[in-house]
């Protein structure tokens, strides 16, 4: 699509975004790791191309559709699980799968703006505006802010639910209020590396850490490094050799996972 | 014979004519149950008889369909879930684990790992515990929060006989240092007779409940454990015997 030979303003917006997206994304993605919600990420991001998709239709702000869209499913699948009719992989399934559709058809509709669905599905860095380093940096500071918030409480109820609602932990205000944290990830890191390889960027990160790390706050750090590493690298391989960016930085990021699984460092513990 | 025991104290929790249903089953029916200051009360019976969900409602985890929980103002509860199971991608050692209770105190966590018999554990990672050694971490950080009342769900499953006499002294002992109420589900049927002040029998219902030495020989515990119950019978006696 592009070389690097000229504009390095594109080339630093996309690292500056990047960069910004992986370090959110990795002190989210330990959680997402740690409470074994990965299909779930993945729900969501599926679901945020119907948020796109609303965002065109309602002519709002596509974020803001994603966002809303997100945490719908979210707060949903929060009281769906405690229904327990249906195993939680088979609910996700239905929910992930008929979303994706339901975006797909309801792209379809207003295809007469031209959605470049691809740009949807596998992100676009390269084309990254300041305003949308804007929006990065702001939601980013907020997911941020929100994690240190919760950060003790979720650690409780990952750790043992119960345990943590006797001392006195609110389970439901901090997962519905994880949820509102995840649909802003994905919101933010759809543009970086598309709705199919978000769950990526939340989770080989804090796979990579978690060989390194002796506490949960060393491998949220650890996994922001490595995505951001990640980036770097990814986005390297996209420059010198035109490969897509969004699956350049995945590849770079399970690249990095599999060269730290063969360094000789003993397992913590 | 209705609540054997008088109940020794101010009392801590109550709960009254608890009924639990978890889908089409019945799992309790118009259960009755008080825990008071100073003593132990043990919940048996077979499993499936309601044990976790009786605990759970007094913990008000799970809310009852009838009946009601009373809790005394103020009092702070320390609870030992039944089992603890940390996802191996999650670093956390045992001192991390301890502050999660909010004490921090270094030497404090110490002290009171070597209260519970766990001495040397604090930089462990906590998945590679043995099932004795994480009874006795949970124990700590529910003693940890100084609480009033002590609910321990099966704290000596998956500990051997030598360990769990053991603990049983131990609990004996936390309840004489603090004062405290404490709670106890359990399957060790000779131990419990020995270490209790008060003991009910559940199945789905209160099937009989006092002090061990009478429920021992009640005909609906004999009932309910068959000759498990005939052979610990005699051991409780003897106990009972040696303390009197």
């Amino acid at each position: 699509m592009t070389t690097i030979t000229i504009m390095p303003d594109f080339v630093l917006y996309a690292l500056v975004s990047g960069i910004g997206v992986a370090i959110v994304m990795g002190a989210t993605g330990v959680f997402v790791v740690w409470r074994r919600m990965a299909y779930f990420g993945d729900t969501l991001a599926h679901s945020a191309l119907l948020g796109v998709a609303i965002g065109f239709l309602a002519g709002v702000n596509v974020n803001i559709g994603i966002v809303g869209v997100c945490l719908t499913i979210a707060i949903g699948m929060v009281f769906l699980r405690s229904q327990r009719h249906l195993a939680e992989d088979t609910l996700l399934g239905i929910l992930a799968h008929s979303s994706l559709a339901l975006g797909l058809v309801s792209i379809s509709f207003v295809s007469a703006l031209r959605i470049d669905l691809m740009t949807y599905l596998f992100g676009d860095i390269l084309s990254v505006t300041p305003t949308d380093i804007g929006w990065v940096y702001g939601g980013g500071t907020i997911a941020l802010g929100m994690l240190a918030w919760l950060w003790k409480d979720l650690i409780a109820i990952t750790v043992h639910e119960d345990l943590a609602r006797t001392e006195g932990v609110n389970v439901l205000r901090t997962q519905i209020a994880f949820m509102t944290l995840f649909a802003l990830v994905i919101a933010m890191a759809m543009k970086i590396v598309g709705i199919l390889l978000v769950t990526a960027l939340l989770i080989i990160p804090a796979a990579t850490a978690r060989r390194f790390s002796r506490t949960p706050e060393q491998m949220a750090v650890f996994a922001a490094i490595a995505g951001s590493l990640s980036v770097a690298l990814g986005l390297q391989g996209s420059l010198l050799w035109d490969l897509p960016s969004g699956p350049a930085i995945v590849v770079a990021s399970a690249l990095i996972y599999v060269v730290s699984i063969a360094l000789p460092i003993r397992r913590a513990a | 014979m209705p609540d054997g025991g008088a109940p020794i104290g101010d009392l801590l929790v109550r709960g009254k004519g608890l009924s639990v249903r978890h889908g089409r089953r019945t799992v309790l029916e118009d259960v009755d149950i008080q825990v008071s200051r100073g003593e132990i009360v043990t919940l048996i019976g077979p499993n499936g008889s309601g044990k976790t969900t009786l605990v759970r409602a007094l913990l008000e985890l799970e809310k009852p369909e009838s009946g009601q929980v009373d809790r005394a103002a103020g009092i702070t509860v320390g609870y030992t879930p039944q089992q603890l199971i940390v996802d191996r991608t999650l670093p956390l050692d045992v001192r991390r684990f301890l502050e999660m209770s909010g004490e921090t105190d270094p030497e404090i966590l110490a002290d009171i790992l070597s209260d519970v018999g766990a001495r040397d554990v604090l930089r462990q990672e906590i998945r590679m515990l043995s099932g004795g050694e994480m009874k006795r971490v949970l124990l700590a950080r529910a003693l940890l929060r100084e609480p009033d009342l002590l609910v321990l769900d099966e704290p000596t499953a998956n500990v051997d006989i030598h360990g769990q006499v053991e603990f049983y002294n131990l609990i004996r002992r936390i309840r004489d240092d603090r004062q405290c109420g404490i709670l106890l589900v359990s399957h060790d049927l000779h131990l419990v007779m020995s270490a209790t002040d008060r003991v009910v029998c559940l199945n789905g219902h209160v099937c009989c409940s006092g002090l061990p030495g009478d429920v021992s020989t009640d005909p609906a515990y004999l009932e309910l454990f068959g000759d498990a119950a005939s052979a610990v019978a005699v051991y409780a006696h003897d106990h009972d015997h040696h303390h009197a």
